[in-house]
């Protein structure tokens, strides 16, 4: 935790292969559940208007390493951070005990593995997130969660529906649903955790499709176990293995020399 | 072998067949005794008379007005504090040693008998709040004796809900209230609600504390009305009224001599049930219609 905080002390990352402008950092970041370490100073950065993908074998921490980043483990008891999350342009640590989680939950958004409608209309479950904020302006909503759904290429499909109930949609359109949820309030960061391990290959091409569209407008931050999809996708990776960072960098460069050997065995597909 | 293990397996089923036949059997003989008796005695007269010496006169009216306002007080001191108290365990608590002692007192409260709160309720409303044997104290009393059901039922329904949900709610940067007022009362409602009605209709059959904060067992009066001629229009001297409630009522009768007088407790008796029997159907409906629109 002693150590620096700025970018130029993470080995594994070469010379020129650091992305800038940067939308988040995390900076030796270890986590805990009660006594057991589960994240081991990971740093990586999150590159602004990038695809970052997260890969790695089940239970090394991926999935643990993204909810960092909108304090969802601050919902359970026994659980601790160290080291930090930048987040910029202010660059300051959103894990820090004086910022509130709901305040960084109002800038990230978050998209979860099964997909998770409420059993409300579709048009409630887009509009959620403005009515927490305090948006009761009928037209401003509407125009919201029309925007949403053009988004999350889902308008057309449900424009004649959108007072039937998110969770009567099909498992595919359930996802672009929360992602139209999560898009919803304009967030800075989203954050996606194996948006598509729960769908068809027709479904999940929709979706990689939808992201590619969405990184121009924003930052994504990405979890999948789909190694493929990682490299169909990303523009950044990073590989996870025990709770620890083993390798990080541009998702060709990744993909095609890596250049640790547990990366290279891991693509290859000698295990995990 | 097989033969054996079929053997066993028909054992089980002539068992099984006859122990339902002995639960079922025994409330049809006892619910069909109630009608045959009491059907003929339950008519607009009787719902609407008094109680009287002579027996074809005698009437249940002030018997049902009292059983409704005990109902009603029950209800608006129970429910809000029973649900509270569910969602405050559920959702805020956190787990110590001392929210699971409180789960632990919750629970064993549910099965203690109910004279023991008509006992409580004599001490702390009857003498020390000096509520005297009102309308007050018995909804108070019963209030009490249904707020574990609730709390336990509440916890059970807002358990339901699964986490992912929550999550959900959360992400969208919910604070805990908007999460469980947006989210988890709306899609637990129906479990919720069906608790309350199934505690409603076991208090409304509660005779022993009752008798024990001093109900009446013979009144020919009604509490005063609710709406007043005069402002501002709403009175609340009903709440200090004496009164009665239908088990005593039946109670009164079955104690007292008399052909005539048995058949008006099976009257009573049936319109309890029948009571009873609506609260539950309400309840069963209620669970039916909401779950339609809540899934995930």
């Amino acid at each position: 935790m002693a150590r620096s905080l700025d970018s130029s002390h993470v080995g594994s990352a070469e010379k020129g292969e650091w992305p800038k402008p940067l939308k988040a950092e995390a900076c030796e970041l270890s986590f805990y559940y009660g006594s057991r370490l589960v994240l081991k100073r990971v740093s990586v950065p999150i590159a602004q208007g990038n695809i970052t993908a997260l890969i790695g074998p089940s239970g090394c921490g991926k999935s643990t390493f993204l909810r960092c980043f909108n304090r969802m483990h601050d919902l359970y008891p026994g659980t601790r951070y160290e080291g930090a999350i930048l987040l910029y342009p202010e660059g300051r640590n959103i894990l820090d005990r004086q910022v509130d989680p709901i305040e960084v939950r109002m800038r990230l958004a978050m998209v979860f593995q099964k997909p998770n409608p409420f059993p409300k209309s579709v048009y409630e479950n887009v509009a959620y997130g403005l009515r927490v904020r305090g948006v009761r302006d009928r037209r401003v909503l509407d125009e919201k969660v029309e925007q949403a759904l053009r988004s999350a290429a889902l308008w057309e499909e449900v424009k004649d529906r959108l007072s039937a109930l998110g969770t009567s949609l099909s498992g595919g359109q359930q996802q672009r649903l929360c992602i139209a949820r999560a898009l919803a309030t304009d967030p800075e960061l989203l954050l996606l955790d194996e948006p598509t391990s729960a769908l068809d290959p027709i479904a999940t091409g929709n979706i990689e499709e939808l992201l590619q569209d969405l990184k121009r407008r924003v930052t994504i931050l990405i979890v999948t176990h789909n190694m493929q999809q990682a490299a169909r996708i990303s523009d950044w990776t990073a590989f996870m293995y025990l709770g620890e960072l083993v390798e990080f960098g541009p998702t060709k460069r990744l993909f095609t020399t890596p250049t640790n050997k547990q990366t290279e065995d891991y693509i290859t597909g000698r295990f995990g | 072998m097989i033969k054996r293990r079929k053997y066993a397996e028909a054992l089980f089923k002539v068992l099984g067949l006859s122990s339902l036949a002995l639960a079922v059997g025994t409330l049809a003989l006892l619910f069909g005794a109630l009608v045959v008796h009491g059907i003929g005695r339950l008519d607009w007269q009787f719902l609407t008379s008094f109680p009287s010496r002579h027996a074809s006169q005698a009437g249940i009216l002030p018997a049902v007005v009292g059983s409704t306002l005990v109902m009603l007080v029950t209800a608006c001191a129970g429910i809000p504090v029973g649900v509270a108290a569910g969602i405050y365990l559920e959702e805020y608590a956190k787990r110590t040693w001392f929210t699971e002692l409180i789960e632990v007192t919750v629970t064993n409260l549910a099965g203690v008998p109910s004279i023991i709160f008509g006992l409580l309720a004599l001490g702390l409303f009857v003498y020390m709040l000096g509520l005297g044997a009102s309308i007050l104290t018995a909804g108070l009393t019963l209030a009490l004796l249904i707020l574990p059901v609730v709390i336990v039922t509440t916890r059970e329904a807002i358990r339901a809900v699964p986490v992912h949900i929550r999550e959900a709610a959360f992400a969208l940067g919910a604070t805990r209230w908007q999460t469980v007022a947006d989210h988890v009362l709306p899609y637990s409602a129906a479990g919720i609600l069906t608790g309350i009605i199934l505690a409603l209709s076991r208090a409304i059959g509660e005779t022993a504390p009752i008798v024990t904060v001093g109900a009446l067992t013979f009144v020919a009066f009604l509490p005063p009305a609710p709406i007043t001629s005069q402002p501002p229009y709403l009175s609340f001297e009903w709440l200090m009224s004496p009164f009665t409630v239908m088990p005593i009522q039946m109670f009164a009768w079955v104690s007292r001599p008399g052909e005539d007088f048995a058949a008006n407790a099976a009257a009573a008796g049936l319109l309890l049930v029948g009571m009873t029997l609506t609260m539950n159907g309400l309840a069963i409906y209620v669970r039916y219609r909401m779950r339609k629109r809540v899934f995930w």
